[in-house]
């Protein structure tokens, strides 16, 4: 992968995307060939809004390559909070670790750090932006249970604010995936990210209810509407019961059906589903540990051994 | 002498030194008074022809400013609105410089994002920068696309 930075899946080519996808699967199976890869290597966590999974799947990968983190903290506890800005923060700590990761409320935040530092700098989650990293361990889980040949995706739930559901659906379309996106109205794909799907040569197919589409589908990927989004709660509760998953709603569903979910859900994905044999969604989140190992084998390269 | 130009000559007088923008599309003229940041209050002396007849343009605007050359910044915003534009430079009566406007690829430092979470929105030491779409622009931060109003977005 000849990437600087990681900061938008856009900049994947169905290539760079299978080269991390190979290199997670090597890993998988043999994680001892790499244990002391980067040993000596830290990893600088800057994360500027609450997160457990790509937080900690980030530092349980760097310490699997043999490295280490160091951690900002909360933002509360941090010197942002006397008002220092994002530029001075990133310049501060590329000089305490060897690579970076940064999430932050604001989009094109990490695009913007990146232009500062000189060392590899991952986008961990910008605003309703991006999350690739999340994308390539999506892609990988979609690899192993359905393939990424001839697919045909849902994605429902939240599509206007959601950021991993705007970096899968530019990561999908270099798969020539057929891509379903389900949601109310009011939580459509922005245009923004329509256009980048045109550009990329895909059909944007919108459906207000998942019911005529299901059977049709190889992958069902799920997000959570949040009750933030809505004015007021009986309309989130009205909005939220219609796109909720259980079992009888995935009896119309092709056998082979995998169902994902970025986690944390709520009440979308009932808990009966976890134990039919559509369920992916904790597969999924285990397999952030080593699709961020391939990705950070490959950012840090050779340089530090 | 074209015979639009001979039309509109007959409404608005020559300009001594100054900038001549033609062929701007009918009802624009106010905007690209907006981008040049003239609205008069600095006694700057303009002349402005608003839905004249073209040849080219079915109608056209047209804004002549005394004693002001304009930028490549300015020419590069210009070409978002006024995209059939074309800009004469006059000095003593005679037109020096003749020439149509051009989309840049990219408009930097010129125009703001209208999405305030964008990180150009934050207290932050980073420049604008918006990619020229066919049919608009867009931040080059955060993604966001605008096809409408773009001199509303014009940075004070």
């Amino acid at each position: 992968m000849r990437h600087d930075h990681l900061i938008t899946s856009k900049q994947l080519s169905r290539g760079d995307i299978t080269e991390v996808l190979d290199h997670a699967a090597e890993i998988a199976d043999d994680p001892g060939a790499v244990l002391e890869k980067h040993a000596g290597t830290l990893l600088g966590l800057l994360f500027f809004e609450p997160s457990t999974r790509t937080k900690m799947s980030f530092e349980t990968a760097m310490k699997r390559l043999g490295g280490d983190v160091v951690d900002m903290g909360s933002i509360e506890s941090s010197s942002v909070k006397k008002g220092e800005t994002l530029a001075d923060t990133v310049r501060v700590i590329e000089g305490y670790a060897d690579a970076l990761v940064l999430r932050h409320p604001r989009e094109g935040a990490p695009k913007m750090a990146s232009e500062y530092v000189d060392v590899p700098l991952v986008n961990a989650g910008d605003g309703a932006g991006h999350h690739p990293s999340q994308t390539l361990l999506d892609l990988y889980t979609i690899r192993e249970n359905a393939g990424l040949e001839d697919l045909s995706v849902g994605i429902m739930g939240d599509l206007k604010y959601g950021r991993t559901v705007h970096s899968l659906a530019y990561a999908l379309t270099k798969f020539d995936a057929s891509q379903h996106f389900i949601s109310p109205e009011s939580l459509q794909l922005p245009r923004e990210v329509v256009y980048d799907l045109h550009q990329n040569g895909a059909t944007v197919r919108e459906h207000g209810d998942l019911e005529s589409i299901l059977p049709t589908l190889d992958v069902l990927y799920v997000t959570r509407i949040q009750q933030e989004r809505f004015p007021d709660e009986n309309e989130y509760r009205k909005v939220a019961g219609e796109y909720r998953i259980d079992a009888g709603t995935l009896e119309a569903a092709d056998d082979d059906l995998t169902v994902m979910h970025p986690l944390p859900r709520v009440d979308e994905i009932a808990p009966e589903v976890d134990d039919t044999g559509h369920a992916a969604y904790f597969e999924q989140a285990h397999n952030g540990v080593p699709v961020r190992m391939a990705l950070l084998d490959l950012l840090l390269g050779d340089s530090d051994e | 002498m074209s015979d639009d130009t001979a039309d509109h000559e007959l409404r608005i007088s020559k300009i001594r030194d100054g900038t001549v923008i033609d062929h701007i599309r009918g009802g624009q003229a106010l905007n690209v008074l907006a981008i040049l940041g003239i609205d008069g209050s600095r006694g700057e002396e303009v002349s402005v022809g608003m839905n004249v007849p073209s040849d080219r343009l079915a109608r056209k605007d047209v804004v002549k400013v005394e004693g002001r050359e304009l930028s490549q910044g300015e020419v590069d915003v210009l070409s978002l609105i006024a995209p059939d534009a074309t800009i004469n430079i006059v000095r003593e009566y005679e037109v020096e410089e003749k020439s149509r406007v051009e989309r840049p690829e990219v408009v930097e430092d010129v125009l703001e994002c209208p999405n305030a979470g964008c990180i150009t929105a934050a207290d932050e030491p980073v420049t604008t920068r918006f990619e020229v779409l066919e049919d608009g622009v867009r931040c080059a931060y955060c993604g966001a696309i605008v096809r409408e109003d773009i001199a509303e977005l014009i940075r004070e």
